[in-house]
């Protein structure tokens, strides 16, 4: 599937270098997202993908390299990193939900103390997402009162709240009983028809070779290969990556 | 479609790494980061050097002539006395001075020999506790010292029974005093305190209410209220005539009081125990008392070690209080000492060194109590 | 209800059935415990009241109207109830009664900003600061408390000055061998007023704030109302003081040729019991609310972050409520404690409940039971009062969970 070249990069990294003390977190990453694409990174745990996409909101800070999100540079500067947030959000492997408030409250929360919207137009906001994750009829009971799926739309839901160009998925199913994950796949898929530009941590690879644009495979703390769906399972260049397809597939196939 | 070449892992750029890093963010990451640095090292600049000064540096250590271990050392000509030791800085030769009466109280000075004893069978406990960690029939073994320590130390330093002359309670004091007075608490309520917090688990009403009441009563009243109860009353509980000793009168006390602690920490333990437990006893047939022996307490005890250390670590620190309804302990012969005509005005370097005597004990203790905690938390994850 | 069932169960069985019938052992069991307890409590009292007689100790209350005949270290125990050595038993134990009460209030203050200020602290990433604030808790959390009282008393008796070179801050605090002089408040007519009026802005606060926090639902509109609130708890008794012709008078400690002549004296048994308490308690506090601020899960800072809320919204909306939810009760726990340890001021003399009322009156009208009954029924009082109070707030700041 060819990328449209008119299509504006709506995130761009170029030589990302991160560390942890002396680790060498992420190597020369260069990566650029169109708006709309949806992407998928995988490898093995250790390979940087989480540290990756954490850097794009800024949640890790990253030594030598240049992000620009929505055309504003990430530099350590408050404003610009709330103006990005508020473009950028992220669903959290462990759904981090806010345990002592409802979950119509969860979702208000961003709009009525960010955007100041007022607690009206929040409320009827967060339930039409709510609707949308199919959700709606547990507005009103605690997080820990639902089941990790359910949870977990909840988290999407709230994401959804701020109106965000762009989303990012730390691995959202890794934390979830089997027989729920495919009620959060399901949504996703929903979102991706929509055109939202999406960046998934994964190891779903049906979801991956369904509707991803782009998969990349990291390894390591450096991007190894990317390719369309198809190539990517059919024609894996790398002999890494074809040792991973070769774990992953056996295991799920 | 792209393949990337293999990227060299490199070290991150030298600003980043070593001293002057860990300098930046961990002192100086911010203005008032900074300047917090700075106030906290003026603090220590004010507090500490005079402290050693007072302690060691301009202390008088003129102790005269010593014999440690059959050497003689001449730390000076002649031994200082109040007059000639100085009011600024610490006069320790009174310490040494007052050093029998700080670890034995007025214990006779030709019996010395057994509590020197004692003091070497509580260490000997300590390091075969530490030691036996993985010895196949290590409970037994601890259960069975236990139990005999302090059958062995009342034999020890009370006498009688035909084998040792006889020395009486009030003569017993300092530091002596305050182990024994521990170690009797922490081994007599212990037991009371599984029992109660037994019968506050257990479904009897009778049992549970009486319970409850105890330890709920118990916990709400200071413990000098029930020192003084002891102390007072007990006494016109029994016949007239009985004679009651001053000491048991305040062991009878903590253990009461600490047993009400003990039951409360065993009964966490009791309820951290899944139900599932108490079904598979009961359906394999075990009766109440085998029960809670075989399965039941020997989980909830385990659970509830490093607060049991912990509550016994409160116990030591509350035997100070004995010194108020009279008893000689390590704290009251501060007080004592510091009255001698001939060394008046001495409380401060008395204080100094009992605060670091019971420093270092209670502190170990705590250090002994968080090794357990990490090793159950790992047991446990495995 | 549970009689009639065994009783219809016992009466189709046979004699050894009925011996192994569970229902009725715990029955028998329950019984025996009871006639067992009561026939302990039956011997101990019946020795008591013998042995009271023998002795010719007296029974009852009426020493509570004696003459107490002793002097009490005066403070505002004795203040409030204008104690003399004509006044009466039961004037001690109101006088111990508020002495305690102030200890446990002062030092409820005092050692929970002290514990804040350290517990934050050893959060810090100042690794000195972090470093420091731990060697705190690690110094005084094992050194027994009563050691800690007889320490600083111990050294305020030395290094606070003879009276005739009293410490003086500004002329209006003294500091001396006998204690801290602060200049005594003398309330007039038109202080009532004031008070009023303190008391009418923090009504009037609580209702701004209303108002504002429904402007801020309906238009999104935040409003910062911390200026207004200082204005209105603040600015609105000033101006009520000023009206009245500032109706409260000082009477200031004036450094006379040997001593301090007026001003409201704070023994130093008290400063160096309720220093000492609040230095020791707040190890505690300081640990708990470490644990408080270490249970909220790093996600949730994360989350917060990445729905866009500054740090401090952040640590309004969503660390701090949960934070305290887990602090509080540990606190609150400590503050018992602390009003217990209060007790152990009989060792310096400070004439609490325990040491003029459970001492000095025991000491002479010897009745053990009724004195150190009393004493244990006022610790017993506010006792219950923090465990309800504990259950209340553990009821209101609870999760839902499943």
């Amino acid at each position: 599937m060819e990328t449209e070249n008119n299509a504006s990069n709506i995130i761009e990294i170029s030589e990302l270098n991160k560390w942890y003390g002396d680790f060498h977190a992420l190597k020369n990453i260069n990566m650029n997202v169109k708006e709309g694409e949806i992407i998928v990174v995988c490898g093995p745990s250790g390979s940087g993908k989480s540290t990756l996409i954490r850097c794009v909101n800024f949640l890790e800070k990253f030594q030598e390299g240049n992000i620009v999100v929505a055309g504003i540079e990430l530099t350590d500067d408050a404003q610009k990193i709330r103006k990005i947030r508020s473009e950028v959000a992220m669903v959290f492997q462990h759904f981090n939900l806010f345990p002592h408030l409802s979950i119509v409250d969860n979702l208000t929360l961003a709009p009525i103390w960010v955007h100041n919207e007022t607690k009206e137009e929040a409320r009827e906001k967060a339930l039409k997402f709510l609707e949308r994750v199919d959700i709606r009829e547990q507005a009103e009971k605690y997080p820990n009162q639902l089941s990790g799926g359910q949870q977990q739309r909840v988290a999407i839901a709230r994401s959804l709240c701020t109106s965000p160009k762009i989303m990012l998925f730390d691995e959202p199913t890794s934390a979830l009983d089997p027989e729920m994950i495919s009620e959060v796949l399901d949504v996703m898929v929903e979102l991706a028809k929509e055109g939202i530009t999406m960046i998934c941590v994964t190891h779903e690879m049906g979801f991956a070779r369904k509707m991803a644009n782009r998969i990349i495979f990291m390894d390591e703390g450096q991007i190894v290969e990317e390719n369309d769906p198809i190539n990517f399972f059919k024609n894996p260049e790398s002999d890494r990556l074809q040792l991973f397809l070769s774990q992953i597939l056996t295991h799920d196939e | 479609m792209a393949v990337n070449e293999l990227q060299s892992t490199r070290k991150p750029p030298i600003s980043q790494i070593g001293a002057i890093l860990w300098l930046r963010t961990n002192l100086f990451s911010s203005w008032t980061n900074g300047l917090l640095t700075l106030a906290s090292l003026y603090l220590l600049y004010i507090a500490i050097p005079p402290l050693l000064d007072w302690m060691f540096l301009s202390a008088n250590f003129n102790f005269g002539t010593v014999n440690i271990l059959g050497f003689d050392i001449k730390f000076s000509e002649v031994m200082a006395n109040n007059d000639n030791c100085g009011r600024e800085a610490a006069c320790w030769p009174f310490i040494y001075e007052k050093f029998y009466m700080f670890t034995y109280g007025f214990y006779p000075r030709e019996e010395v020999w057994r509590p020197d004893v004692f003091y070497g069978l509580t260490a000997l406990l300590i390091v075969i506790v530490r030691l036996v960690r993985n010895y196949k029939y290590k409970n037994r073994v601890i259960l069975t010292m236990i139990v005999a320590y302090p059958i062995v130390s009342y034999v020890l330093i009370a006498g009688g029974f035909g084998l040792l002359p006889v020395v009486q309670t009030h003569l017993w004091g300092g530091l002596l005093l305050t182990l024994i007075i521990a170690s009797v608490g922490i081994v007599v309520s212990f037991p009371i305190g599984v029992v109660l917090a037994l019968g506050r688990q257990s479904d009897l009403r009778v049992i549970k209410l009486f319970s409850t009441i105890f330890i709920e009563f118990i916990r709400a009243v200071p413990l000098i209220t029930i020192l003084f109860m002891a102390s007072f009353v007990l006494p016109l509980f029994l016949e007239s005539g009985t004679n009651f000793d001053k000491l048991l009168r305040a062991l009878i006390a903590i253990a009461l009081f600490q047993a009400a602690y003990f039951a409360e920490v065993v009964r966490g333990g009791l309820q951290a125990i899944p139900k599932g437990q108490y079904e598979a006893a009961d359906a394999i047939g075990l009766s109440y008392f085998k029960k809670n022996a075989l399965i039941i307490l020997p989980q909830a005890l385990k659970i509830s070690i490093p607060n049991i250390v912990g509550s016994s670590i409160s116990l030591f620190k509350d035997t100070t209080l004995v010194l108020i309804i009279g008893l000689l302990d390590m704290l009251a012969m501060v007080n004592m000492t510091s009255q001698d005509i001939h060394w008046l005005g001495r409380e401060t370097e008395g204080y100094v060194t009992v605060t670091i005597v019971f420093w270092v004990i209670l502190y170990s203790m705590s250090r002994y109590s968080r090794k357990l905690e990490i090793r159950f938390n790992t047991e446990n994850e495995n | 209800m549970k009689q009639q069932n065994i009783l219809s169960q016992v009466k189709n069985l046979t004699f050894r059935e009925i011996l192994y019938n569970n229902e009725v052992r715990a029955f028998f069991f329950q019984v025996a415990t009871f006639l067992l307890i009561f026939g302990l409590f039956y011997t101990i009292i019946g020795n008591l009241f013998d042995n009271i007689e023998a002795r010719g100790i007296h029974t009852g209350f009426s020493f509570l109207k004696n003459r107490a005949g002793f002097d009490i270290l005066p403070f505002l125990g004795n203040y409030l109830q204008d104690y003399t050595p004509e006044s009466s038993n039961l004037t001690v134990f109101y006088v111990g009664l508020i002495n305690t009460l102030i200890v446990a209030f002062v030092g409820i203050i005092v050692t929970t900003f002290l514990g804040l200020f350290i517990g934050i602290a050893r959060l810090s990433n100042n690794y000195l600061i972090a470093k420091l604030a731990g060697g705190y808790i690690e110094l005084f959390r094992n050194i027994p408390v009563l050691l800690q009282i007889f320490f600083w008393y111990n050294i305020f008796i030395n290094i606070f000055p003879h009276p005739k070179k009293s410490l003086s801050f500004f002329d209006v605090v003294f500091l001396n061998q006998r204690g801290l002089y602060l200049p005594k408040p003398i309330l007039e007519n038109g202080f009532l007023l004031v008070i009023i009026a303190f008391v009418v802005g923090i009504i009037l606060t609580v209702f701004m704030k209303r108002y504002f926090n429904k402007k801020h639902d309906e238009t999104g509109v935040h409003t910062r109302t911390l200026g207004y609130s200082t204005l209105l708890i603040l600015g609105l008794p000033a101006v009520f003081f000023l009206l009245l012709g500032s109706p409260l008078h000082f009477d200031f400690a004036v450094l006379g040729k040997f001593n301090l002549k007026g001003g409201m004296q704070v023994v130093p048994e008290f400063i160096a019991l309720t220093f000492a308490l609040s230095v020791y308690t707040a190890t505690y506090i300081a640990e708990a609310i470490r644990s408080g601020i270490e249970a909220v899960d790093k996600g949730q800072k994360e989350a917060a972050a990445a729905i866009g809320l500054t740090q401090t919204q952040s640590l309004k909306l969503i660390v701090l409520p949960q934070a305290l939810r887990v602090a509080i009760p540990p606190t609150i726990n400590q503050y018992l404690n602390l009003t217990k340890n209060s007790s152990l001021a009989t060792a310096i003399g400070y004439p609490e409940l325990m040491s003029a009322f459970g001492g000095t009156v025991l000491n002479q009208v010897g009745q053990a039971v009724e004195i150190l009954g009393m004493a244990m029924l006022v610790y017993l009082v506010i006792s219950l009062c923090i465990s309800f109070l504990l259950n209340v707030v553990n009821k209101r700041m609870a999760i839902p969970e499943r």
